[in-house]
């Protein structure tokens, strides 16, 4: 109920970012690494969209890309990336140094490895603060400690002195929720928060980020390889394979009418307690190699039905119903609209 | 019990592990070290060619447990009957070279780590052999790594390929292949498929059940993911700060769990189709130092948690066939009165 309440609020909302037919490469001693092409979508406030994919599909390189926090040898070649209708691909440096923390924000994959080891996590978030919030030191040390209440970490007073190894895991994952979230962002990126955390906190580590998201202006991204907690969390899902975003449909669209093979065949892979282990079908073949020649659909060397026109370019996008596109020559549905 | 019946393949009784800690006043050296209760009077039994799996949060001491059962670490107290006999009483320096340690095997949770990056596929599956199986670099021994590697769905051409060279789903296949090497009859899967994607997850989720039918291993499976566990386990084991606190058939912990502590980790696995559902486990676990030994483990975050959890530590109760957990409340039904809190 409350999930379909929020898709109709997400189409009036306004758009909070927007990336557009971005392509971006990696210079390597052995070749051109194409990791992002084509790449648009948008992100409206108070919305959750997942990224799901195999790992080597460009999720988090799109992630870091929108931050601007790539490497050197990473080049945009193409499209734009507008926070609010700032591109934040033509704007200085500094300028989005200071967007970075204060108006987008990241929650890094592993906590243990994203924290300072040897700084008191209260100080950590003090760090933060003193960037991007003017005012007195006390100021700051109130902030930090309203804060770590806000993620729910019991006893913040105690827990401000904590050193990282001194939390658990899904201590850990909170403070980096509360650096993320000091500065008041208007986008949270969350990369695989709960990778390596068990269901129970898995649980409460997702309901935090849900609804904290719902409170705050606020959008969210969430990066995730688990189909079925990106199902759960966000309202619309984007599925990448390969560097291309093959699908994008509200998240009960796609579970229900998925018309891209590869969704398809992902979705056919994912245990979940309605299936036997007979039933669970494995995706054939490997992601294709990045460098060199591609082929304009990049999953052609894996998918059961190719045409011959899955040769010609460019990658053809069709909208099945609004807000659903495509990006194939034949989805899997009858009533396609192109 | 009965004298008639073989004894099985696995018998653990009453194992228990404790770590010292640091002592908190250097000054009062002689004071008895603080110490972690990692793995709890722990006992079950695993027959030949079942495969159990073993589910628990992190921290719980299911490592702990993988580490004893390998016989990596020395146990505190408590008997390991692997086939009658008890591993237990042999150290853990000695059984590097012990016969036994041939039938008890382990797949790590990284393929990506658990390999070592200068030998080739080659040498790491041929390594087990020559350690323990008594090969000599020789012709046959070149045949059996390629009957092993053909038995993992290794194409042979990558044997000579380093760990770097093989992807995700490759080394995976390579620790399994090393693994069975040597005909275990025990294989112990640590996470074996939590670094890996759904894609090949899948893949090697189908490759360890046709080895275990053909090979009749039996498997302790470890993990967190549930969802996994139940594809490939007859019996779960859940265990809660080194306690068992629930065994039983996979299909009656997953559609009937007794514990409290079950019944938070089977609603919280994600559901598509439903929403999420409101956690019913709140705050952190109690701490392992030291633990009083009267207070069940989960009170303070149980949603039940009465004086009488307090004042006696619930023990393993038989809740129906092969079907036991240790709750004062696991007779009854908890949904109703949560739903009423």
């Amino acid at each position: 109920m409350i999930h379909s309440k929020k898709i109709i609020r997400t189409v009036e909302t306004q758009t909070l970012l927007r990336v557009e037919d971005l392509a971006l490469e990696f210079r390597t001693r052995s070749g051109t690494v194409q990791a992002l092409d084509q790449v648009s979508f948008s992100l409206a406030m108070g919305e959750t969209v997942g990224l799901v994919g195999e790992s080597g599909s460009g999720k988090s390189v799109l992630a870091l890309a929108i931050l601007g926090i790539l490497d050197r040898a990473a080049e945009v070649t193409k499209g734009a990336i507008a926070l609010q209708g700032i591109d934040l691909l033509k704007i200085p440096r500094a300028e989005l140094r200071q967007k970075r923390g204060k108006e987008m924000a990241m929650i890094f994959q592993n906590p243990r490895v994203a924290l300072n080891p040897i700084r008191q996590v209260g100080k950590q978030l003090e760090d933060v603060l003193a960037v991007h919030q003017r005012g007195p030191k006390q100021g700051r040390r109130d902030r930090a400690l309203a804060l770590l209440s806000q993620v729910r970490i019991p006893d913040p007073e105690r827990r401000y002195h904590a050193y990282p190894y001194e939390l658990s895991g899904g201590m850990c994952q909170r403070v980096m929720i509360a650096l993320a979230l000091a500065a008041n962002p208007k986008v949270l990126i969350a990369d695989e928060p709960t990778t390596g955390l068990d269901v129970t906190t898995q649980a409460a580590v997702m309901g935090l980020i849900r609804d904290l998201g719902q409170q705050g202006e606020m959008g969210t991204i969430l990066i995730t390889h688990d189909l079925d907690l990106a199902a759960q969390y966000c309202d619309r899902l984007l599925v990448m394979h390969a560097g291309h975003i093959v699908e994008a449909a509200p998240t009960a669209q796609i579970l229900r009418q998925p018309c891209h093979p590869y969704t398809t065949k992902l979705i056919a892979a994912t245990p979940d307690p309605h299936k036997t282990l007979g039933e669970l079908l494995p995706i054939a073949g490997h992601l294709p190699d990045l460098r060199g020649d591609l082929p304009p659909c990049r999953f052609r060397s894996r998918c059961d039905r190719p045409l011959p026109e899955c040769d010609r370019p460019p990658l053809i996008r069709q909208t099945i119903t609004p807000g659903h596109t495509v990006a194939c020559h034949h989805p899997l549905t009858p009533e396609v609209q192109p | 019990m009965t004298d008639l019946t073989p004894p099985p393949l696995l018998a653990v009784q009453n194992l228990r592990k404790y770590f010292p800690t640091q002592r908190q006043n250097p000054f009062q050296r002689n004071a008895a070290p603080h110490l972690l209760h990692a793995v709890d009077d722990v006992s079950f039994t695993l027959e030949a060619g079942e495969s159990v799996g073993l589910v628990g949060e992190s921290g719980c001491g299911k490592s702990t447990l993988v580490r004893l059962l390998t016989r990596l670490l020395d146990p505190t107290g408590g008997a390991i009957r692997f086939e009658g006999k008890d591993l237990a009483q042999i150290p853990a320096r000695r059984f590097a070279r012990h016969p036994l340690r041939s039938h008890i095997q382990l797949v790590f949770q990284d393929p990506h780590d658990s390999l070592n990056p200068r030998h080739t596929a080659f040498d790491t599956i041929a390594a087990p052999l020559c350690q323990l199986g008594g090969f000599q670099p020789s012709a046959l021994l070149k045949a059996r790594v390629a009957e092993l590697a053909e038995l993992v769905g290794l194409p042979e051409p990558l044997l000579s390929r380093f760990p770097h060279q093989l992807s995700g789903g490759q080394k995976a296949r390579v620790g399994i292949a090393r693994a069975i090497a040597l005909h275990p009859k025990l294989l112990i899967l640590d996470e074996p498929t939590s670094a890996l994607d759904v894609s090949v997850q899948a893949v090697i989720l189908q490759l360890l059940a046709d080895l275990q039918a053909r090979l009749g291993m039996s498997y302790l499976f470890v993990s967190h993911d549930l969802n996994v566990v139940r594809l490939l386990c007859d019996r779960i084991i859940v265990m809660y700060l080194g306690q068992i606190i629930e065994m039983g058939p996979t299909a009656a912990i997953f559609d009937h769990p007794r514990h409290p502590y079950t019944q938070a980790l089977i609603a919280a696995i994600p559901d598509p189709t439903q929403p999420p559902q409101a956690l019913q486990l709140q705050g952190e676990p109690r701490s392992p130092i030291d633990p009083a030994p009267q207070v069940c483990r989960l009170y303070g975050r149980c949603p039940q948690g009465v004086a009488q959890c307090q004042e006696a530590m619930p023990l393993l109760a038989p809740m129906g066939e092969q079907h036991w957990a240790a709750c004062h409340f696991s007779g009854q039904s908890f949904t109703h009165s949560h739903s009423a809190g």
